[in-house]
């Protein structure tokens, strides 16, 4: 139960992107169209899964033991540009089709600060390893709900009468903010 | 391009946070209080500077294929740096800028600049560049921070950054009618929005009026 509160607490209530801020740039970047909206979101919640228990069993194993847990950030994002170098090496040999499909959204996984961010959480907040995991899928679950219902909504405003100075990033913003203000609704319910 | 261009590039034209928008995880989040943009505009320019000299000492013998890799190890140990000097004498920032210092390893601006500039350039021109951007940087995270704050609490406070009791500035204009939801997260992306639509107006009337000057 304590788990389960902690997977709606990270999807929903503290949601990564509305938030906490992380991930706002594949947010804008990747929102125009709702379907690579949805590859990106399959994406990153695969990379982040992986990573966030690799990161975890090299710090508990590797850093803390031999005392240099000041190399975290520097052993941290290595294994996360690797993970993301396999999965792209891996899709390619057994699916070319998905591969196809999110081609370019790939390598812009290692620059998702989500990915980082939830592996430097994963330590800070102290979590135990089934902690770890369950953040690990409930942080990038809550990215692609967002991404997704944000990419619906600017499939819509791309037809909306726009004043031309707010078109395109600066109206985007202000969605993302009342998507936001929804957000903090459900706050009270963890 | 002369050496005053490559300086005032970053602060207006290509504005990292105004215009190319680059780095928008942490202008969002560290945008809460004036003395945090302050603090954080300061880190990823140190950060900035560094990387910009060493990526262009070094760009002649790193190999193409494994430059990012390069770049990013580079990067990684001087926020690394940053993190435990912040820690050591700032720590009521530190604390308050909490996951977005070591996250600067992953903010676009610095990889983009070591990539389109500093790679290509000497080392004159790519800390000129590195001065630019950073300040660029903090304006924009200054201007966004004092909207927010002037907004959401009335007022606008500035602490010391190395003893958090002293207070350097402090005026209140409004207190009673402040909208504390700007200081919350969705209240980061309203501003932002408006102040992007705000400059983009203000860039659309300046090429409309151009436009007439040159039709009369």
């Amino acid at each position: 139960m304590e788990l389960f509160g902690l997977f709606i607490s990270l999807a929903l209530v503290n949601n990564v992107v509305l938030n906490r801020f992380l991930a706002v740039c594949p947010l804008l970047g990747v929102s125009k169209n709702s379907k690579n909206a949805l590859n990106m979101g399959y994406a990153v919640t695969f990379v982040i899964f992986i990573a966030s228990i690799i990161t975890y069993l090299l710090y508990h194993q590797v850093l803390k033991p031999l005392k240099i847990t000041y190399m975290d950030l520097i052993t941290f994002i290595l294994v996360i540009a690797s993970l993301v170098q396999f999965v792209e090496m891996f899709l390619k040999k057994t699916s070319p089709e998905i591969y196809k499909a999110m081609g370019v959204y790939l390598p812009l996984i290692t620059t998702n600060c989500a990915v980082l961010g939830v592996a430097l959480d994963n330590i800070s907040s102290k979590y135990n390893f089934v902690e770890a995991m369950v953040a690990g899928l409930a942080v990038p679950i809550g990215f692609t709900l967002v991404i997704y219902i944000f990419a619906t909504i600017r499939e819509r405003l791309e037809i909306a009468d726009v004043p031309a100075a707010f078109k395109g990033a600066p109206i985007a913003l202000i969605t993302a903010g009342i998507m936001a203000f929804a957000m903090a609704g459900i706050a009270g319910i963890v | 391009m002369s050496k005053l261009d490559i300086l005032k590039n970053g602060l207006f034209k290509e504005n990292p946070i105004f215009t190319l928008l680059l780095g928008m995880c942490s202008a969002l989040a560290i945008t809460t209080t004036v003395t945090n943009a302050i603090g954080m505009g300061v880190a990823v320019t140190a950060v900035l500077i560094c990387s910009n000299i060493i990526i262009s000492a070094i760009r002649k013998i790193v190999p193409n294929e494994i430059r990012i890799p390069v770049y990013i190890v580079v990067i990684a140990t001087l926020v690394k740096s940053v993190q435990l000097i912040m820690n050591a004498y700032t720590p009521e920032l530190y604390t308050s800028l909490g996951v977005f210092i070591p996250l600067i390893v992953v903010n676009c601006i610095i990889l983009g600049r070591a990539e389109s500039f500093a790679s290509k350039h000497g080392l004159f021109d790519s800390l000129l560049d590195a001065i630019g951007m950073g300040l660029g940087y903090t304006l924009a995270v200054v201007v966004i921070s004092a909207f927010r704050e002037l907004v959401g609490t009335g007022g606008i406070t500035l602490n010391n950054p190395l003893n958090a009791e002293q207070v350097l500035f402090s005026f209140n204009l409004f207190k009673d009618y402040a909208i504390s939801s700007f200081t919350s997260p969705a209240g980061a992306f309203l501003s932002l929005g408006l102040i992007l639509g705000v400059i983009e107006g203000y860039r659309n009337f300046k090429a409309n009026r151009a436009k007439k000057a040159e039709v009369k």
